[in-house]
């Protein structure tokens, strides 16, 4: 997910050509006062007029508790936008707060149930409440970690190995995993430090996460460097599911590989695997069909 | 010294025999930081002459002055490789009763050993240079001030011209040798306090381009050359200067080192990118018309292996000898593409003269595969478009288009397109970028073109290939 | 109406001050002046239009905007300079 500012035309024009699989425009945090009508503004006609292909698009609204949020939600809405990410999520009651103001919009234009949330959490109570907003609305399609906020938030300061965000990287996961829904990691934002980056990535993909957020398109290849199946991965993972077909055209509940029983969480694993390779565009969608 | 050949500037004109009329030339290694020309002009404008005729290498911003010059009626003229800034606006609008010639630096180089373009008197720009006329780009002394490394597009006027005065900042004591112009071809030296403003001269080595859209195109020229065919031990490449073709140099790079691939050579304006990948070991040779900066220009004072060769040998069309002839892969950029895969870069698509030719004809034309790589827009400019403004380079030379919305393969070359499909990159078909290109940002309205050429662009075989319209 | 702006001069912005006038009176300033000049009015005035606005005297500066950047600009600087927004409050 590739985060870029609201009110700059000229990097909104063209974000998708660099292939991330979904596009954060945002509203909030880079984004001046001043500057909220004519974002909102730009953001909606950008949403209408320029085809992103398949990109997924993410608009970061202001909070509803603020003046902006509203307008924020009814301009998105009627763009289109695929999800809004609401940002410091602390509660359910918040979610469905939000939930309730997109369906008003989408009634007026008759297009209910399209848009769906992603919950940004940044502060110890929206950690501690993680699973509860996971859960809290059917339109939550995933969470993600704001680790500059929460870092704040904990009285503390981020540093390259990312000890002071380890609890809450876990907890994410793990309400995400309980919800049935995505977790997104937080950025990182030093362009020039490449190494350190991709050991962050490296880290939470490790932890379960299914994705990275990112400040700059150099920091695509990286991520998509240590998310895609590596060769041998892809083998052993096609050879599950021969087994499974196997299986299934055998009529033939129990799978098994070169002798071996194989297990569900296996099966599972497999099937992510090619799922991220044919993402990843490393494999063809038809070939796995 | 016995014999010594330095004058004032005025005594060198006096014995040139120069006459209303005839051709004066010069070349454009100092580029920005040129002072040559405007130095020489003046005093020719002064001196009284008028209805010279101006052969240059190439002219770019800094030549300014020569509009006075044009309306004064002291040059009346001009044929170069390209023109930019306010001399180049002027002339498109009109400035000119005599439409500028541009030829490419293979094909200016042709033309002058052929005598289709005669030069009477040759001003040559030298960085030091002795009493008798031995000059060269390079540093010889500890004043030397004004350091350009080849001397390349000098050569065929020194050779051709039938009068040659080398202009220098640093004179040096006789024998200036291992020199690039000879004595032998040199009748009269003149020393001047500054041939040109070394910070705009050459750059330091240029730094690697953080945009990330000229990271794009550079990744995906590289994987074009990589699977193209002639990514093998001992190919030849050239690349420009510009960010996305220096950008592919790394990429490249780590590959032959991935595969244990080397280059035999590689040709054209050098830089510090191809240097660095020489002294690694992992290109034989440098073949250097124009060293594109410092680091460069070191290299070719010092390395045997870095030489220095004339616009005749680099590209010329006519010489089957010529470099271009044996190079393997070019990396060129434009300002507009077309359907037919003719390319322009010379006017810019508001109509104005904005660019040089260069070697892009003839490296186009030359070379085994050539790839053009540009954006598909440049803010609401395409590059991509139904039919160039002016034609430089045929499309039946031009082999792959990389753009940032997609790669297209010339119909002309299907074993290209089937060895890059087979390795996994998509293609796509060159109407298409066009038409992506105009759903974007909508359909352009034409230009007002007036009835006056201003401009004739030259194909290197001496032909014309287009002509280039006043702009209202 | 009072004299507005919004926008910027970075590449790919339009900088588009409204204020009071007599009809709709544009006038541009534009890097692509003479390929686009003419679409790029067509859009400020029909954006104009399209909320309302039949007296402005509009001055913009492109830097190469796409069209749903003009709309954008246009309508914000209206907005700004009329007081009425767009979006429900």
């Amino acid at each position: 997910m590739m985060f870029v500012p609201g009110n700059n035309p000229g990097m909104m024009a063209d974000a998708h050509i660099y292939g991330p699989d979904s596009i954060m425009l945002d509203l909030e945090d880079s984004v001046t006062m001043a500057e909220k009508d004519a974002a909102r503004l730009l953001v909606y006609n950008a949403l209408k007029s320029i085809d992103y292909g398949n990109t997924e698009m993410v608009v970061r609204i202001n909070p509803l508790n603020t003046p902006y949020g509203k307008k924020d939600v009814e301009a998105v809405v009627k763009a289109g936008v695929d999800v809004i990410r609401m940002p410091k999520t602390e509660t359910a009651d918040e979610v469905r707060e939000l939930e309730a103001e997109i369906l008003k919009v989408e009634t007026e234009i008759g297009r209910v149930g399209e848009t769906r949330i992603m919950a940004a959490i940044e502060s110890a109570l929206g950690i501690v409440n993680a699973y509860q907003i996971a859960t809290a609305s059917e339109r939550m399609m995933g969470i993600a970690l704001g680790a500059e906020d929460y870092s704040a938030n904990l009285k503390t300061n981020r540093t390259p190995g990312g000890a002071e965000l380890l609890l809450a990287r876990e907890q994410i996961v793990v309400a995400a995993r309980a919800a049935g829904i995505a977790c997104f990691d937080t950025v990182y934002s030093n362009l020039d430090d490449m190494e350190t980056f991709r050991k962050e990535v490296e880290l939470i993909k490790t932890l379960g996460f299914d994705g990275k957020s990112i400040i700059n398109p150099r920091q695509i290849e990286v991520v998509n460097s240590v998310f895609t199946p590596t060769e041998k991965e892809i083998t052993k993972a096609r050879a599950v599911v021969a087994a499974i077909k196997e299986a299934q055209a055998k009529g033939s509940g129990v799978i098994s590989l070169n002798g071996k029983m194989v297990d569900r969480p296996v099966v599972l694993r497999a099937e992510r695997t090619i799922a991220l390779a044919v993402a990843a565009g490393v494999i063809d969608k038809e070939e796995e069909l | 010294m016995r014999n010594s050949k330095v004058v004032s500037l005025e005594e060198a004109i006096k014995r040139s025999g120069l006459q209303n009329g005839m051709t004066v030339s010069f070349h454009h290694h100092f580029r920005g930081g040129d002072k040559v020309v405007n130095l020489v002009m003046d005093c020719l404008a002064q001196m009284g002459f008028k209805d010279l005729k101006l052969a240059a290498s190439s002219l770019s911003d800094v030549h300014k002055p020569l509009i006075e010059h044009i309306k004064n009626g002291v040059i009346t003229g001009i044929s170069t490789s390209g023109l930019r800034g306010e001399l180049a606006d002027a002339i498109s609008h009109g400035l000119m009763k005599e439409p500028v010639v541009f030829r490419s630096h293979g094909g200016r180089g042709s033309a002058i050993a052929s005598g289709e373009l005669k030069i009477d008197v040759a001003f040559l720009g030298a960085s030091a240079c002795d009493e008798l006329g031995n000059a060269c780009g390079v540093p010889r002394s500890e004043h030397a001030k004004s350091i350009c490394g080849s001397l390349g597009y000098a050569l065929p006027d020194a050779r051709y011209a039938k009068h040659v005065v080398v202009i220098t900042d640093d004179l040096v004591p006789y024998p200036n040798m291992p020199q690039s112009i000879s004595a032998a071809d040199v009748e009269s030296v003149v020393v001047v306090d500054s041939v040109g403003d070394s910070s705009k001269i050459a750059a330091g080595a240029i730094r690697d381009s953080k945009n990330p859209r000229d990271i794009l195109l550079a990744k995906q020229a590289a994987k074009v050359i990589i699977n193209s065919g002639y990514f093998e031990d001992g190919f030849s490449i050239q690349t420009g200067t510009g960010g996305a073709s220096l950008a592919a140099v790394k990429y490249i790079r780590e590959e032959m080192l991935k595969r244990n691939i080397k280059a035999s050579f590689a040709l054209g304006g050098i830089t510090a990118h191809m240097v660095k990948l020489h002294e690694e070991g992992l290109i034989g040779k440098l073949i250097d018309v124009q060293s594109f900066d410092k680091v460069a220009a070191e290299s070719i004072a010092r390395d045997p292996l870095h030489q220095e060769v004339s616009a005749v040998e680099y590209a010329s069309g006519q010489h089957l000898g010529s470099a271009t002839h044996a190079l393997d892969i070019v990396i060129l950029s434009a300002l507009e593409v077309d359907v037919h895969f003719n390319v322009n870069v010379l006017v810019g698509s508001d109509g104005i003269i904005r660019g040089a030719i260069g070697g892009h004809q003839d490296t186009a034309a030359d070379s085994a595969l050539s790839i053009i790589v540009c954006p598909l827009l440049r803010g609401r400019i395409p590059c991509v478009v139904p039919k160039v403004t002016t034609l430089i380079t045929p499309g039946k030379s031009v082999d792959v288009v990389v753009t940032e919305y997609g790669i297209a393969v010339n119909p002309l070359r299907p074993e290209i397109a089937e060895r890059l499909k087979a390795s996994g990159l998509k293609l796509v078909d060159i109407e298409e970028l066009a038409r992506k290109a105009t759903s974007i940002i909508g359909m352009p309205d034409s230009l007002p073109f007036g009835d006056r050429v201003v401009g004739v662009v030259m194909n290197r075989d001496g032909s014309v290939l287009d002509k280039i319209y006043n702009i209202r | 109406m009072k004299n507005s702006v919004a926008g910027t001069l970075e590449s790919g912005d339009i900088m588009v001050t409204i204020g009071p006038g007599e009809g709709l009176q544009v006038e541009l300033q534009s890097s692509v002046a003479a390929q686009f000049g003419r679409q790029i009015k067509a859009v400020i005035i029909e954006t104009l239009e399209g909320l309302g606005i039949t007296d402005a005297r509009v001055e913009a500066v492109d830097k190469g905007a796409l069209d749903c950047t003009i709309r954008a600009r246009v309508t914000a600087a209206a907005v700004r300079a009329t007081g009425k927004d767009v979006w429900k409050d």
